[in-house]
């Protein structure tokens, strides 16, 4: 018997449409699965489950009088680094202390439009810095799924997008919004055996979402699978003359091109990619990847990528720098925590309220941006940094000549375990080996979920795409996804 | 002779250059859309954007890029199509994001010339290094609290134009002049109200001393001086005191001064070392700002006269050097000028304006921009002057009366009977009966005296009660005397 948590979000849509179900109904088992699983999984900050039933009570409203959006009656969850008018934003820190917006950030707004209805705020590492969901203040989050021969090890869902990825790979939410910096999307969507894409730089707007790294960040959905990330992308995007970054392009019907098939469609194989040390598991799916595309009529290309390998230090320049400066903002005199003594002069209150407010993770790369800013270090890290992003840019861009779209894997490994590699940050930064190029490069990718290794843990595949060409990744990524049958479901789910 | 400072090793020569700070006329921010105008409750013109809220993003305001372009043409400069916006990041209660906004590496417009004059009449060019945008602060309040500070953000985000000048200036006077030129300029453009002591306008000023020939000396900045007498001050003040410096065997530290202006000194307020690392680098929330070399001809096209050009129309159209340069200082000036010369002899018209409206208004110690008298109402009686309605000396009675109510000089003419007299018959009255009381004048007039042509037309006038047209009756008594 099909339980309203089962239903995917182009399946709820059609059984919202023949009244088989109500937004009610589907909030409502929504709003139990997060009491059930969330004290555990620790994927939402913030629950909203009173406004989430009026939310939906107005939604079955509309739909009664014919006024249905293209989301109306889905609950979703929304990453906590979405501004959301009246409800608490915390971005995962304490420094933001009990900030409520007074606005709704446009991406979530969109999706409100459209006839979302939202069930609460989703953890994540603080300020969107990290690759486990481990940096929160808020606690970490916990990965569904176990590994078969340890299953009482605590496994991290990736990060930043944590809370967003745990949440719909264990059922507490029909879909989330996510945000992707380095890969923020795309490995946790991997690591918890679900879909994520982040679309071409500029395609979401930023207006109201609280910035990490501006010339990086890009909001994305994640969801149980490639079409329904590609409806939820729909409602998402859009031009935003508020965001100046933003691009004006349409918005195609994402999900209609998910069935297109890949026939004729030319996919990379950047040599570059081949990285030692990449676990044996890995490197056969992603052979596997190919051979799926080969056998639905794609033509496999080699391609070259010589800068990729720079892709990683030039990301742990940039980011930090925008970060240090985009976070500056945070100082205790307008919103958010204070913390002073009552003689504290200005200095003072800023270094009390930063060095209260901001945990260890931000700290290092509000410091690590700060130096590579300074007089003196500028030319020869941030400068140097662009000219390589520059570099890995032209890279892509000689290959789009070539090829339709790329095949990498989305990660080096499978989820790893909350007490495994938190000792060296740069191990933990090289979760983003794969995902960074697409984010400095500005094109889209998409994490298909596409096997399991030998613990029983998810794998994903990703798919980049030229600027603005998300519908040849959806096919891409639809055909792998329908190729790889994944049916796993992790240990932990509504 | 060129400027110098004596000191105790003979002559020093000043070298000046200045960086000012001069906010956009615009309805709205530079990067939103709250709003500028001056004086309002504190906090009431912020949008979260200037507030530095979580995720509010800055959208470029291309009223205010266009005013930047104006000045940059006013200035004869280059205008870059392709700028860029950097971020200049430091800490401060007023500065919410923490950073500023500004152009640091590709300002919107590059090299351009001032020509200023100088007291003696000559004229001197004075290099423009750049010109660019940025956002200015908010405004941190200590002395409404004994222990708290106050923020007030209206001022947060408004759009500023750094000019930069090159190093050309040699005195204090010229300092002065380039500093009212440049705020005669951005005026008549209406780029900038250039109001000073509301900070509209705010100079720094960077100053050195060299003996002759040398190169260029340590500078020394001095921060926010907010007037054109301050700056020609604060110029000599520092100069003397880095003469002393030098002359004592010590050396001149580059820091930042400011300028006390009870003392006439300045202080120091912030050494090298202390200088700030801005860490600049380009705004990411910013994409670079292109240009249009048609939208940029287009404002060309749009431009309103600028004060040489204007100054030197006036000299075509007969004027002196003098008046003319009088007359365009202030563009309010001006325009009452234009409108009272509209179709009209402009040499009267700014005899008259330069004269007698000049000399009402000192001694009513009234401005231009609250003028007593309409510039309407005087071009129209310079008509009834010029059509014999009235004499020079009638004129100036209308004048008078004008001055007390702003009434059309018609209507004064009207009221009060002031027409002037040119119906010949009643001309030759008076004059005959003037003649017939003053026999003996005449005699005297017919036997030589001929400087007694004067009494005659005198006791005319005065027997038509001034109201005679002096040409008239200057022609009946040329007659009558033969």
């Amino acid at each position: 018997m099909m339980r309203p948590t089962d239903y995917t979000i182009a399946g709820g849509l059609r059984a919202l449409e023949k009244r088989e179900i109500s937004a009610v109904e589907l909030t409502e088992a929504y709003v139990k699965a997060i009491e059930a699983h969330n004290p555990r999984l620790n994927a939402y900050i913030t629950v909203t489950g009173e406004q989430a039933l009026a939310e939906a009570r107005a939604s079955d409203a509309r739909r009664a009088k014919g006024e249905a959006g293209a989301l109306e009656g889905i609950p979703l969850g929304i990453k906590d680094l979405f501004c959301t008018a009246g409800t608490r934003t915390t971005a995962a820190s304490r420094i933001l202390g009990d900030f409520v917006p007074p606005y709704e950030s446009t991406v979530s707004g969109n999706l409100k439009r459209d006839g979302a209805v939202f069930l609460g705020k989703l953890n994540l590492d603080e300020f969107a810095m990290g690759s486990a969901n481990t940096t929160s203040a808020f606690g970490p989050v916990e990965n569904p799924w176990s590994r078969a021969n340890d299953p009482t090890k605590r496994l991290v869902p990736g990060g930043s997008s944590g809370g967003s990825a745990a949440a719909v790979a264990a059922r507490l939410a029909m879909g989330a919004t996510a945000t992707d910096t380095g890969g923020s999307i795309r490995q946790p969507a991997a690591f918890c055996g679900i879909a994520g894409i982040k679309p071409t730089y500029g395609r979401c707007s930023r207006w109201g979402i609280v910035a990490y790294a501006s010339s990086l960040d890009q909001a994305g959905p994640v969801a149980r699978n490639v079409e329904d990330c590609a409806i939820l992308l729909r409602s998402m995007a859009g031009f935003d003359p508020k965001d100046s970054t933003s691009a004006n392009v349409a918005v195609p019907d994402f999900a209609a091109a998910c069935a297109r098939g890949v026939k004729g469609l030319r996919i990379g194989v950047p040599a570059e990619y081949t990285l030692p040390g990449l676990a044996p598991e890995i490197e056969a799916l992603w052979q596997q990847g190919f051979a799926w595309l080969k056998d639905a009529g794609a033509e496999i290309v080699p391609i070259s990528l010589p800068h990729a390998k720079y892709a990683l230090p030039t990301y742990y320049v940039v980011a930090p720098a925008e970060a240090s400066s985009n976070l500056a903002r945070y100082d205790g005199v307008r919103f958010g925590a204070r913390t002073a003594e009552r003689d504290s002069d200005l200095r003072d209150l800023y270094e009390r309220t930063r060095a209260a407010g901001f945990g260890a993770e931000v700290r290092r790369r509000i410091m690590i941006g700060t130096y590579v800013l300074s007089a003196g270090y500028y030319d020869a890290y941030y400068l140097k940094a662009q000219k390589v992003r520059a570099l890995i840019a032209r890279d892509f861009a000689e290959a789009w000549a070539k090829v339709d779209a790329i095949l990498t894997p989305a990660t080096p490994t499978s989820a790893f375990a909350m007490d495994e590699r938190q000792d060296d940050p740069v191990t933990m930064y090289l979760n983003d080996v794969f995902t960074v190029t697409a984010n400095l490069a500005g094109l889209p990718g998409l994490s298909v979920p596409a096997g399991l290794d030998g613990q029983g843990l998810p794998l994903g595949l990703q798919v980049i795409g030229k600027p603005f060409d998300e519908e040849t990744v959806f096919a891409v990524g639809g055909a792998l996804e329908r190729a790889a049958n994944f049916t796993a479901t992790p240990q932990v789910m509504a | 002779m060129s400027y110098t400072l004596e000191g105790d090793t003979g002559p020093w020569e000043v070298v000046v250059g200045l960086e000012v700070h001069a906010q956009v006329l615009s309805e709205s921010k530079l990067f939103s859309g709250a709003a500028t105008a001056f004086g309002a409750e504190p906090n009431s013109q912020v949008s979260f954007v200037d507030a530095g809220f979580p995720g509010m993003l800055p959208v470029i305001n291309a009223e205010c890029v266009a005013q930047a372009v104006r000045t940059g043409l006013g200035l004869n400069a280059q205008v870059n199509l392709w700028s860029r916006f950097d971020r200049k990041n430091y800490f401060y209660a007023d500065l919410p994001q923490g950073y500023q906004i500004s152009q640091f590496a590709h300002p919107i417009i590059g090299t351009g010339v001032i020509e200023i004059t100088l007291g003696d009449g000559s004229t001197k060019n004075i290099g423009v290094t750049r010109l660019h945008l940025e956002q200015d602060a908010g405004k941190s309040v200590h002395d409404q609290h004994p222990s708290k500070s106050f923020i007030d953000l209206n001022r947060s985000g408004v759009a500023l134009m750094e000019i930069v000048s090159e190093p050309d200036m040699r005195s204090p006077e010229e300092a002065g002049a380039y500093l009212s030129k440049l705020r005669q300029i951005v005026r008549y453009l209406g780029t900038c109200d250039g109001n000073m002591d509301e900070g509209s306008m705010r100079a720094d000023v960077n100053v050195s001393v060299r003996k002759s020939g040398e190169e260029f000396r340590t500078r020394c900045e001095i921060k926010n001086v907010n007037s054109v007498r301050f700056v020609m001050q604060a110029v000599e003040a520092e100069a003397r005191r880095q003469i002393e410096v030098w002359e004592s065997g010590g050396t001149v530290e580059q820091e930042t001064r400011l300028f006390d202006t009870a003392r006439g000194t300045t202080r120091s307020m912030r050494s090298k070392e202390d200088a700030h690392d801005y860490r600049y680098f380009p705004d990411p929330d910013l994409p670079p700002l292109v240009l249009e070399q048609s939208w940029v001809d287009e404002l060309k096209a749009n431009l309103p006269e600028l004060p040489d050009a204007r100054r030197a129309r006036y000299v075509g159209l007969g004027l002196s050097p003098y008046d003319a340069h009088v007359l365009t200082i202030e563009k309010e000036t001006a325009a009452f000028f234009e409108i009272v010369a509209k179709g009209r002899d402009a040499k009267v018209a700014a005899n008259w304006v330069t004269g007698d409206y000049f000399a009402a208004l000192n001694r009513l110690k009234r401005d231009i921009s609250d003028s007593p008298v309409s510039a309407e109402n005087l071009g129209g009686l310079l008509d009834l002057i010029a059509d014999g309605t009235l004499s020079g000396k009638l004129a100036k009675d209308v004048f008078e009366a004008m001055l007390e109510a702003d009434e059309s000089p018609a209507s004064i003419v009207e009221k009060r009977g002031l027409r002037q007299v040119t119906d010949t018959g009643a001309i030759e009255a008076a004059v005959d009966a003037v003649l017939a009381a003053n026999a003996d004048k005449i005699a005297q007039y017919q036997g030589g005296k001929v400087g007694l042509f004067g009494f005659f037309v005198g006791q005319t006038m005065k027997a038509m009660a001034g109201k005679g047209n002096p040409a008239l009756v200057n022609d009946v008594l040329k007659k009558r005397l033969g």
